[in-house]
C-alpha cells in the first residue's frame, strides 16, 4: 500500500511550468529521492507535496486522505508531513527541546516529554536539550530540524536538499546517520537533490527529474544502470553515448561488441559508463590518453579514439597510463548496456 | 484554469480580510476630508479671513524654520563629522536631546521668563528650530559619515582648501538628506498646535481649533484640516523623493569615512562649549527651570488638584495606545505576510498614510464618521454620545495618526523573521495564528517594545487631537500644560510639563544607548528597531 501517491500534478508560475504532470508513488517506509538539476521543479513538488502550494491540476493523497486535489485543499498544517528546510530554518527563540516540541502542543504534557525525549535520543542530542540553536554545529543543528520533523510522528517526512549546507567533509557521515535515523523511525521520507552521490547512495528509490516532468523512477542500481534517456544518462554519471547496430541481444559498436539489456535491432544508441570499458597500454592501441584525473581510489581517462570521438574510461588506480600513451579501449567483461534515445 | 488556480493566498482569506478592514477603519476617515467641500461648499465663507491669515503664517514659519534647521543642523553636523576634539563622542549625542523636548513646554519655559518679542512669528520660528535642528542634524550627520573620504581627497588633490572640498563636494553629496531632514522639521512644524497658538500665531492647526471650539463648524474645521493636509502631503512627498536620492548618493559613495581634522586651542574649545550652550538652553535649562518651578508650585499648594487626574488619563491613554497600535500594525504587518495577498499589501500601505498628518486634522477626520455612527446606535439602542463623547474617539484618532509610526518598527522586525520559519511551524502543525503568537511576536519582542515604547511617548506628549476630542474629564499632562500656560500660570504648569519631558527622554536615550558610535540617521521607529537587532544578533 503506498502512503504517499501523487496524481497528475502540474503547477504553473506565470509562464513557468514548474511541474508538469507528475505522478508518484511512495511506499510506507521508504526512502524516494527526487534527483534534478537545480530549476527542474523539484522544490516545487516538495512544496506541493507540504501545501505550501496548491496544484493546478492533479491530487496529492496522504494516508489514504486526498490533501490536495479538485475542490479539496488541506492547509499545510493539517497534512501529516514534516519538513525539513535547506537552511533548517530551526527558531532562534527555543532550546533545542522547545524546536522539537513545537510540534507537539496539542499532545497532553506527559506524552510531549516522553516524545521529545525520545526523538532527541534518536537522533543523539538528549545532552544538547537546553542549548540554543546557534551554539550547535551544522551537523548538530540538522539532526534537530529531522528530529523536529520527526516528534510529531508524520505520515511523511520531506527533506529539501538536506545537506546541501554542510562542508563536503561532513556530508558522507552525515548521510548515513540521516538514513540510519530514518530507517530507525520508520518514517516514510521524499528527499529532493541535485547531488547524484548522494541520491544514489542514500534512497531505495529514486525520481529523476528534468524541466518539470519525471524521467525516470527505479532503484538507484537501475536508474544508473539503464537510465530510460540520454539525459538521464549523463546527469546520474558520467556517460558514452555510443551508436551502433543491434542484432538481439548484442550490440556492434566502434569500440566492440556489448551485451543489451533488452533485445533490440537496427541501429540504436546506447550508453556505456566509464567503468564498462576497459583498456590496456598497446603501442598499436586504438585510442590515445588525452588528460588523466585521478581520483584516489580510481582514475578517469579522457581518450581520443581513432574514430575522432572522445571516449570516458574509468579504471581502478592499480596501473596508471600516462597522458599521450597508447592504449586499446575494448568493453569490460560482463558490461551490460542500455539503449537510449 | 482561472477557477482551478487556488494558491493557498492567492485569494481573500481572513487575514486578508481583516487588513483591508483595518486599513479602511484607519484610512476611511481620510478620504472623508475633501468630501466636506462637496457638502458644503460654502462652509469656509464665514471665516473668509482665516485662510490667507493662516497662509501668510504657515509661509513665514515654513522658510523661517527651513532655514533655521537647514543652517543649525547642517553646521552641527558638519563640526562632528569633520572635526575632532576631546569631548565629541558625547557631544555628537548631546545634540540630538532636544528631540525630548516638545514645542509647547519650550514655549512654556519662554514665555514664563518673558522673554521679550517671544509672542510672534519670530519668536515661533526661534522655538521650532531649536527643538527641531535634529532632525537635519541626525540625518546630515548620516550622510556625511557615509561619504567616502577619497570623494573629498579627489577634491584635495584638485587644488581645493579643505573647507573648499567640503563646500564644494561634501555638502552637495549630503544635500538629499538635509533636505530629508528639513521635511520631517517641516511636517512637525505643520502638525504643531500647542506652540503656535501659546504664541499667538495664527496658523492652520490654530484656526481649526478655533473654528470648531468657538464656531463649532464642523465642515470649517474639516476643510481648513483639508487645506493643511495638502500642505503636508506636498512635503510628505518631497521627503520621499529627497531620501530616495539620498539612499542612491549614499549607494554611489563607498570606501573609508572621511578623517576628522583634530581642532585645537581656541576652536576645540568653541567646538564643545557652543552645542553645550545649546543644549543647556534647548534642555538643561528648561528641565532646571521647570524643576524648581514644580517644587515651588507644590510647596506653595499652586498645584492644580486635577493634576493627578491628569496624570493617571495621560499614563492610561498611553499605555492603551502603547498596546492597541503595535497591535494594529502587527495585524497589519502579519495579514499581509499571511495571506500573501495583494489588496491586503496595498491596504496596509493605504492605512499608514496617516503618518505625519497634523494631530488636529485626524481629530476632525475621525469626529465625522464616528458621529454619524453614532447616531445609528443611538437611534437603535438610545446609546447616546457613546462614541464621540468618550475615550474611543481618542483612541481611534491615536490609532490613525501614530499606526505609521509602529508599523515602521513592526514591518522592519517581521521582514528579519525569515519566511522559512513560518513554513517549518505551519508543517509542525501551528495555524496562522499560532505561528503569530509563537514564532513571531516572542522573536519581534525588541520591535514590538520600540513600537510600544514611541507610541507611550507620542501619546503623552499629543496635544491637538486629545483637546479637540477629550470626554469630559478627560484632561491630560499635555492639556494641562496647555491650559495653565494659556492662563499664565507657569508654575502650575511646570510639573505636568517636567514629566513629559522625562518621559519623552526615553526613547532618545534608547536610541543613544543603541547605536554608540555608529553612523545613523534616526527614522521613526525603523532604524531603532535595526539597532536594536542588530545589537542582539551581535551578542548572539
Amino acid at each position: 500500500m503506498s502512503e504517499v501517491r501523487l496524481r497528475g500534478i502540474s503547477k504553473t508560475f506565470g509562464t513557468v511550468r514548474a511541474v508538469r504532470e507528475v505522478s508518484l508513488d511512495i511506499a510506507r517506509g521508504e526512502l524516494m529521492a527526487v534527483l534534478g538539476p537545480s530549476g527542474c521543479g523539484k522544490t516545487t513538488l516538495l512544496r506541493l507535496i507540504a501545501g505550501f502550494e496548491a496544484p493546478d491540476v492533479g491530487c496529492v493523497v496522504v494516508d489514504e486522505e486526498m490533501v490536495a486535489g479538485p475542490g479539496r485543499l488541506v492547509p499545510p498544517d493539517k497534512r501529516r508531513i514534516g519538513m525539513v528546510f535547506q537552511d533548517y530554518a530551526l527558531f532562534p527563540h527555543l532550546s533545542v527541546e522547545g524546536n522539537v516540541a513545537f510540534g507537539l502542543a496539542t499532545r497532553p504534557r506527559e506524552e510531549r516529554d516522553a516524545l521529545t525525549r525520545r526523538t532527541l535520543e534518536l537522533v543523539g542530542l538528549q545532552h544538547k536539550a537546553g542549548r540554543p540553536p546557534h551554539e550547535l554545529s551544522g551537523g548538530e543543528r540538522q539532526r534537530v530540524a529531522l528530529a523536529r520533523a520527526l516528534a510529531p510522528e508524520p505520515a511523511l517526512v520531506l527533506l529539501d536538499e538536506p545537506f546541501s549546507s554542510l562542508d563536503a567533509s561532513l556530508r558522507a557521515g552525515l548521510r548515513r546517520e540521516v538514513e540510519l535515523i530514518l530507517r530507525d523511525a520508520e518514517a516514510t521520507a521524499l528527499l529532493v537533490t541535485h547531488d547524484q552521490e548522494e541520491a544514489l547512495s542514500l534512497a531505495d528509490r529514486l525520481a529523476v527529474m528534468r524541466d518539470g516532468q519525471i524521467v525516470q523512477v527505479g532503484a538507484p542500481v537501475d536508474v544508473y544502470g539503464r537510465p530510460a534517456t540520454r539525459w538521464a544518462a549523463q546527469f546520474v554519471g558520467e556517460v558514452n553515448v555510443l551508436s551502433g547496430v543491434a542484432h538481439g541481444s548484442g550490440v556492434e559498436t566502434e569500440l566492440g561488441v556489448f551485451d543489451l539489456g533488452e533485445p533490440a535491432s537496427g541501429s540504436v544508441h546506447v550508453a556505456v559508463r566509464p567503468e564498462q570499458l576497459e583498456l590496456s597500454a598497446h603501442h598499436d592501441g586504438n585510442a590515445e590518453v588525452v588528460a588523466r584525473e585521478f581520483r584516489g581510489h580510481d582514475v578517469l581517462y579522457r581518450l581520443r579514439h581513432e574514430g575522432g570521438r572522445t571516449v570516458l574510461v574509468q579504471l581502478p588506480s592499480l596501473e596508471l597510463h600516462d597522458v599521450g600513451a597508447k592504449v586499446f579501449v575494448r568493453p569490460a567483461p560482463a558490461a551490460v548496456t542500455s539503449l537510449v534515445d | 484554469m482561472g477557477l482551478r488556480r487556488r494558491s493557498p493566498g492567492a485569494g481573500l482569506d481572513g487575514f486578508a480580510v481583516a487588513t483591508v478592514l483595518c486599513a479602511l477603519l484607519v484610512a476611511g476617515p481620510l478620504v472623508g476630508l475633501p468630501l466636506s467641500f462637496v457638502a458644503a461648499p460654502g462652509g469656509l465663507s464665514e471665516f473668509s479671513g482665516f485662510v490667507p491669515e493662516a497662509v501668510v503664517a504657515t509661509a513665514l514659519l515654513v522658510v523661517g524654520v527651513g532655514t533655521g534647521t537647514v543652517l543649525l543642523g547642517t553646521a552641527l553636523a558638519m563640526l562632528v563629522s569633520f572635526c575632532e576634539f576631546a569631548g565629541r563622542g558625547w557631544i555628537e549625542w548631546a545634540l540630538v536631546l532636544p528631540l525630548a523636548m516638545p514645542g509647547y513646554v519650550f514655549t512654556l519655559f519662554a514665555l514664563g521668563l518673558d522673554v521679550p518679542g517671544i509672542r510672534s512669528t519670530g519668536g515661533a520660528i526661534c522655538v521650532f528650530t531649536l527643538v527641531l535642528y535634529p532632525y537635519v542634524y541626525l540625518l546630515a550627520r548620516a550622510a556625511f559619515l557615509a561619504q567616502s573620504r577619497t570623494l573629498l581627497e579627489a577634491a584635495r588633490g584638485l587644488g581645493m582648501s579643505r573647507s573648499r572640498a567640503i563646500a564644494r563636494v561634501g555638502i552637495p553629496l549630503a544635500r538629499p538628506a538635509i533636505l530629508g531632514g528639513v521635511a520631517l522639521a517641516l511636517m512637525e512644524t505643520l502638525a504643531d498646535f500647542g506652540t503656535v497658538n501659546l504664541l499667538g500665531v495664527r496658523t492652520f492647526t490654530d484656526a481649526i481649533y478655533r473654528v470648531w471650539f468657538n464656531a463649532f463648524d464642523r465642515d470649517a474645521a474639516m476643510q481648513l484640516a483639508m487645506l493643511l493636509v495638502s500642505v503636508t502631503l506636498t512635503l510628505l512627498v518631497l521627503e520621499r523623493l529627497a531620501r530616495g536620492r539620498a539612499r542612491h548618493a549614499q549607494l554611489a559613495a563607498r570606501g573609508d569615512a572621511v578623517r576628522p581634522v583634530r581642532l585645537r586651542g581656541p576652536a576645540a574649545a568653541l567646538a564643545v562649549l557652543g552645542p553645550l550652550a545649546l543644549v543647556g538652553l534647548v534642555v538643561l535649562a528648561p528641565l532646571a527651570q521647570l524643576a524648581v518651578w514644580s517644587v515651588q508650585s507644590v510647596s506653595d499648594g499652586l498645584l492644580a488638584p486635577e493634576f493627578a487626574t491628569a496624570a493617571r488619563n495621560s499614563f492610561l491613554l498611553a499605555a492603551m495606545s502603547a498596546l492597541l497600535v503595535p497591535a494594529g500594525a502587527l495585524l497589519l504587518a502579519y495579514g499581509v505576510r499571511a495571506s500573501g495577498s495583494r489588496v491586503a499589501g496595498v491596504a496596509a500601505r493605504t492605512a499608514t498614510i496617516g503618518y505625519g498628518l497634523p494631530g488636529s486634522v485626524v481629530a476632525v477626520a475621525v469626529i465625522v464618521p464616528l458621529g454619524w455612527l453614532e447616531r445609528r446606535i443611538d437611534g437603535f439602542a438610545g446609546t447616546g454620545l457613546l462614541l464621540t463623547g468618550t475615550v474611543i474617539a481618542l483612541f481611534y484618532a491615536y490609532i490613525v495618526r501614530f499606526l505609521a509610526l509602529a508599523w515602521g518598527a513592526v514591518e522592519t522586525s517581521l521582514l528579519r523573521v525569515p519566511r522559512q520559519l513560518d513554513e517549518a511551524a505551519r508543517g509542525l502543525g501551528a495555524d496562522r495564528l499560532d505561528v503569530l503568537a509563537r514564532v513571531h511576536v516572542p522573536l519581534m519582542r525588541t520591535g514590538l517594545a520600540t513600537a510600544a515604547l514611541l507610541v507611550f511617548v507620542e501619546v503623552m506628549k499629543e496635544l491637538p487631537a486629545t483637546l479637540l476630542l477629550r470626554p469630559l474629564g478627560g484632561d491630560t499632562l499635555a492639556i494641562a500644560v496647555w491650559q495653565a500656560t494659556t492662563e499664565s500660570l507657569f508654575r502650575t504648569a511646570a510639573l505636568p510639563a517636567l514629566l513629559i519631558v522625562l518621559v519623552g527622554l526615553l526613547p532618545v536615550a534608547l536610541m543613544i544607548r543603541l547605536s554608540g558610535r555608529r553612523g545613523a540617521e534616526l527614522e521613526a521607529g525603523g532604524s531603532a528597531v535595526a539597532w536594536a537587532e542588530d545589537l542582539e544578533v551581535a551578542r548572539a
